[in-house]
C-alpha cells in the first residue's frame, strides 16, 4: 500500500521526546503566544535561531516532514502574496517612513518598508512552524489526550483527538481498498477525466467509506461505553507520565520566554521595533 | 445451588425501529462459573440476548421488553451500562473496533482509567491481567502489529480487569483463521479456569467452539429459546441442523454411515467418541461403498498463470516470495492460509491494484504487466469481502450497471446486458429495488452481480462467506458453484476449512509469503505438517476415520464430500 506521508508521531530518543506531553503542550502554547504577539525583529530572529537548535535538538529530520513544510511554505506564500495585493504600502504607514525601491505597475510599488514587514511576517511563521510540527511529531498520540486534560480540557474532548489518530491509519487503508476495487470496475481517478465526471467518481468511494465509518464509530462507541468510558467527571491516566526535573526547567524556560518577549515587545509601547526612524 | 447471574423470566423485546419483537418468551438462567453457548442462525436473535445481558438495550439501542431480566441480581434498566459493565464484561466481535487504546498496555487500562484507579495501581493491576492471557510482552505494541488472535487476548484482558462475574463473547471465531480460532478457544478455557467466571458464548460454528467442553448449547431460532440442554444431549437430536446450524462433520459422517447417535456415545468431541465395534464396521462399510464412487474432473484449457511472483510493500520485506501456479478454465480454487500469509496480497497482485516487484501473470499466455486496472477488470473480477466497501449506488439496478456506463456501453446492450446478469444472479425480481432493502447475502448477490455483468474470464472472491451462518453460507456457496457450473472460473480466497473441503477440488495454501502446496482440498486438511505450516486445523473427519480403522483418511473425507454434493443436495 502506498505509504501517504502525512505528519504523525515519529519515535526516535532525543531530548525532546524525552519530555512529557504536558511540558510540550506548554511550551508549544507559550512559544504560539509568543511568536504570535510579536513583531519585534530582534526577538523574532532570536526565536527563529532557538527554534533551529530545538529542531536540530529533537533528531527530527526536514525529509521526515518536508510534506508538511512544503505546504506550510506554499500557505506562507500566499500569505505574503495576498498582503502585498491588498495593500502594497502598508509598511510605510506602519514605519512611517518612505523609501521607495522601484514601481511594478500602478499602486504596486517596492518600498524598503513593505519588504521589511513581509521579512517580519515571514519569521513569526517561520519560528512557529517547526516547533508546532515538532510537538506533533515528538509526542507519542497516547499522550496527546491525557496532555490536553491535564491543562484543563474536558477528557472527552481530548480522547476524540487520540481516537481519530487511532483511526486514521485504518481508514487510510479503507480508503485504498475501496479505491482500488472500484477502479476495478472502471471508476477513474486517474484525472484524465472532466473535473464533473471526476467528482462523480469520487462518491463511488465516499459512500462505501462514509457508511462503514459509521458502522465503525457505532462499535467504538459501544465498545467505550461497555468499558465504563465517560461514567465519571474526571479519569486517570495510563500513559501520564511524572514531570522530571528536565520538564520543570523547559516549562520554566517556557515562561520566561514568553515574559521576556512581551517586556521586550512592549517596552517601548508598540509591537514594532522600527529601524527606519 | 446459587443463585443465577442472569436470569431472564418470560422475557421479551422489540427494537424501536422494528415492527415486530425480535425475542419472544425467553427463560433462561446462568450460574455462576457456567459455560453456555448460545447457538442460532443470523436473525434468530442470539445477540439481542447478548445485548440484553451486557446493557447495549436498554442503554444503546432502546425498545420495548415484556417480562423481567435480572443481571447480577439487578434490573438493567433499573442500572446503568457502566454498573453493568462490573458483572458483565463483553469481547465484541469486531477486536479491531473494540481496540481503543493506542497500545496493548492502554487498551487493557481503558476501563480502570475511567474508574479513576491510580496510576501505580493500574499498572500492576495491567501487568497482572496481561499475564493472565499471555501478552504481558506486548504491552508496547500498537493494535496494527498484532495478529487477530493477540488482538483477541488484548480484547479479553480489557474486559478481565473489572473483575466480572461473566464473560460475554459475540462471535469470537468470526475473522480468524482456524489454528488461531482453536487458541482462542483453548485461551477462553485457561480464563474459565483461571477466574472462574461464568463463560457465555455467542457463536453458530458449533463445531470449533466445542474443542474444549461447555456445559450446555442454547439454541435459539426466530427469537425463541429451541433448546437448552447439554451438549451431548442436543447433538444426538436433529434439533441443529432443523434451525439452521451446521452440526460436527464427524456426526453428519455417522449418520451418513447409518450410526445412530446417542448421548453415551460422548458426541461432544470427536476425541472423547466412544464407538461400539458394530458402529465403526458401518462407517467401515459406507466408506467401501463410497470409494468406488469418487471421480475427479478433468481441467480445461489454461487460463490464467501466475510465474515466480515475487512482491513486497517495503524496501527488504516480501509479502510473497516466487509463487507460481496455473488455474485453468472451469475451475473452483480456493487460497488457504493464516491472516497475513498473502492470499490477499496475490488477489491484488493478479488485479493489478499493486505492481509485483518480479514475475509475470499470464492471462490465456498473454503478459498483464502492461493493462491498467480498468483493462485487467475485462477479464478479472475482484468481490471485497464486505459487500458493504462495494456498493456505492443506492438502486439495485444502477449498481449493477455502473461499470457499463463507465464503459460507455449504449444505453440498450446496457439494459440486455444487466437484466441478463441479474436473472443468472437470481437477483431479477428484486431489479428495481434499493439495496438497502436486501439482506446481507443478497446484497453479496449485488456485488457478484456487478462484477458479473463486465462478463469476466475469472471472478477472484475475498472470503465470501466471512461471518454467514450455515443457512447464509450454503446460500452464498451454492449460487457459486452454479455460476461455476455454468463455466465461471473462481478462485476464492478463504479460512474456511469447510468451504475448501466441499466446494473446491484444489486448494492453494500459502504461508509466510511462500506457496506451501497446491493440491486437492482433501489432501491438505489430511497432512498433518501441512495443516501445522498454513495454521489450519485438520478434519474432525481425520481423526473419525483413524478411529474406525480406516487408513486412508484423504480418501475418507473425499468420500464423505462426495456423499454430501450426490446425497443431500
Amino acid at each position: 500500500m502506498a505509504r501517504i506521508a502525512i505528519l504523525s508521531y515519529i519515535k526516535r530518543d532525543s531530548f525532546v521526546h524525552g519530555l512529557t506531553g504536558r511540558t510540550k503542550l506548554v511550551f508549544f502554547l507559550a512559544w504560539s503566544v509568543a511568536s504570535m504577539v510579536t513583531y519585534d525583529t530582534r526577538v523574532l530572529v532570536c526565536m527563529l535561531l532557538f527554534s533551529i537548535a530545538i529542531f536540530r535538538a529533537s533528531r527530527i529530520r526536514v525529509r521526515d516532514i518536508s510534506f508538511v513544510l512544503g505546504l506550510a511554505a506554499v500557505f506562507l506564500f500566499m500569505n505574503n502574496l495576498f498582503v502585498y495585493l491588498f495593500s502594497p504600502e502598508y509598511g510605510v504607514g506602519l514605519y512611517q517612513s518612505r523609501t521607495l525601491l522601484f514601481t511594478i505597475a500602478g499602486p504596486y510599488t517596492v518600498t524598503l518598508q513593505q519588504l521589511f514587514y513581509h521579512l517580519n511576517m515571514t519569521m513569526k511563521v517561520v519560528c512557529v512552524v517547526p516547533i508546532a510540527l515538532l510537538f506533533i511529531a515528538c509526542t507519542d498520540p497516547s499522550e496527546f489526550a491525557s496532555s490536553l486534560a491535564s491543562i484543563g480540557v474536558s477528557y472527552r474532548i481530548g480522547y476524540s483527538v487520540s481516537l481519530a489518530l487511532r483511526y486514521i491509519p485504518d481508514i487510510q487503508r479503507e480508503y485504498h481498498n475501496i479505491s482500488q476495487a472500484q477502479q476495478a470496475r472502471g471508476i477513474d481517478l486517474s484525472g484524465k477525466d472532466k473535473l464533473l465526471t471526476r467528482m462523480k467518481n469520487s462518491v463511488a468511494i465516499l459512500l462505501p467509506l462514509v457508511l462503514s465509518s459509521l458502522n465503525r464509530i457505532e462499535t467504538v462507541s459501544n465498545a467505550m461505553e461497555l468499558r465504563g468510558f465517560g461514567r465519571n467527571r474526571k479519569r486517570t491516566w495510563y500513559n501520564l507520565r511524572r514531570m522530571q526535573r528536565s520538564d520543570w526547567i523547559v516549562a520554566i524556560l517556557a515562561v520566561v520566554i514568553l515574559a521576556v518577549d512581551l517586556l521586550v515587545t512592549f517596552w517601548d509601547g508598540s509591537r514594532y521595533y522600527n529601524p527606519f526612524l | 445451588m446459587a443463585d443465577p447471574i442472569i436470569s431472564f423470566q418470560d422475557y421479551g423485546f422489540q427494537y424501536m425501529a422494528q415492527a415486530a419483537p425480535t425475542l419472544h418468551h425467553i427463560n433462561l438462567d446462568i450460574y455462576p462459573g457456567e459455560k453456555v453457548l448460545i447457538a442460532g442462525t443470523s436473525g434468530s436473535g442470539k445477540s439481542t440476548i447478548g445485548s440484553c445481558i451486557n446493557g447495549l438495550i436498554p442503554f444503546a439501542y432502546p425498545g420495548k421488553k415484556t417480562g423481567t431480566l435480572l443481571v447480577g441480581g439487578k434490573e438493567p434498566d433499573k442500572s446503568s451500562i457502566f454498573e453493568l459493565s462490573h458483572t458483565v464484561g463483553t469481547v465484541l466481535q469486531d477486536t479491531d473496533g473494540q481496540f481503543i487504546g493506542l497500545t496493548v498496555g492502554e487498551d487493557i487500562a481503558f476501563a480502570p482509567e475511567n474508574n479513576c484507579v491510580p496510576q501505580d495501581e493500574m499498572k500492576e493491576l495491567v501487568n497482572r491481567v496481561a499475564k493472565l492471557v499471555d501478552i504481558d510482552h506486548h504491552l508496547e505494541y500498537a493494535p496494527h502489529e498484532l495478529s487477530g488472535g493477540q488482538k483477541q487476548r488484548v480484547s479479553l484482558a480489557g474486559v478481565m480487569v473489572e473483575d466480572v462475574k461473566a464473560l460475554l463473547f459475540d462471535e469470537p471465531l468470526a475473522n480468524l483463521d482456524p489454528a488461531a480460532g482453536r487458541a482462542t478457544i483453548e485461551l477462553i478455557d485457561m480464563v474459565h479456569e483461571r477466574t472462574g467466571a461464568a463463560i457465555i458464548i455467542i457463536e453458530h460454528r458449533l463445531e470449533d467452539v466445542l474443542w474444549r467442553s461447555m456445559d450446555r448449547i442454547v439454541l435459539m431460532d426466530e427469537g425463541r429459546i429451541i433448546a437448552d440442554m447439554p451438549v451431548a444431549a442436543l447433538l444426538s437430536g436433529r434439533a441443529l441442523i432443523e434451525h439452521g446450524i451446521r452440526e460436527p462433520l464427524y456426526l453428519t459422517a455417522l449418520r451418513y454411515a447409518g450410526v445412530e447417535i446417542s448421548e453415551k456415545m460422548h458426541p461432544e468431541h470427536v476425541e472423547k467418541l466412544l464407538l461400539a465395534e458394530e458402529d465403526k464396521e458401518k462407517v467401515r462399510n459406507w466408506y467401501q461403498a463410497q470409494k468406488s464412487q469418487v471421480s475427479r474432473r478433468e481441467a480445461g484449457e489454461e487460463l490464467l498463470r501466475v510465474e515466480h511472483l515475487d512482491f513486497g510493500y517495503t524496501a527488504g520485506q516480501r509479502t510473497l516470495q516466487d509463487v507460481s501456479f496455473a488455474v485453468h478454465k472451469g475451475e473452483m480454487v480456493s487460497i488457504v492460509g493464516r491472516n497475513g500469509a498473502g492470499k490477499s496480497t496475490l488477489a491484488k497482485l493478479i488485479c493489478g491494484f499493486e505492481t509485483p516487484l518480479s514475475g509475470t501473470i499470464l492471462m490465456e499466455n498473454r503478459d498483464l504487466s502492461g493493462d491498467t486496472i480498468k483493462e485487467r477488470a475485462a477479464s478479472i473480477g475482484y468481490v471485497m469481502q464486505n459487500p458493504n466497501q462495494m456498493i456505492s449506488k443506492p438502486m439495485i439496478w444502477d449498481e449493477v450497471e455502473m461499470a457499463l456506463v463507465q464503459s460507455g456501453m449504449p444505453k440498450e446492450e446496457r439494459k440486455e446486458r444487466v437484466e441478463e446478469t441479474l436473472r443468472v444472479c437470481g437477483l431479477y425480481p428484486f431489479r428495481n429495488w434499493p439495496v438497502s432493502a436486501l439482506s446481507f447475502g443478497q446484497k453479496k448477490r449485488v456485488t457478484i452481480a456487478s462484477i458479473l455483468v463486465q462478463r469476466p474470464r475469472m471472478i477472484i472472491l475475498d472470503e465470501p462467506t466471512a461471518g454467514q451462518d450455515y443457512r447464509h453460507y450454503t446460500e452464498i456457496m451454492d449460487f457459486l458453484k452454479g455460476l461455476n457450473e455454468q463455466g465461471y472460473t473462481i478462485l476464492m480466497i478463504t479460512h474456511d476449512m469447510h468451504l475448501m473441503l466441499e466446494y473446491t477440488p484444489r486448494a492453494i495454501v500459502f504461508s509466510e509469503g511462500r506457496m506451501l502446496a497446491d493440491t486437492t482440498a482433501a489432501h491438505v486438511l489430511n497432512d498433518p505438517d501441512l495443516v501445522r505450516a498454513a495454521n489450519l486445523k485438520e478434519t474432525s473427519l481425520y481423526t473419525l476415520s483413524m478411529a474406525c480403522g480406516i487408513d486412508e483418511p484423504q480418501t475418507f473425507t473425499e468420500c464423505f464430500i462426495g456423499y454430501e454434493q450426490k446425497e443431500v443436495r
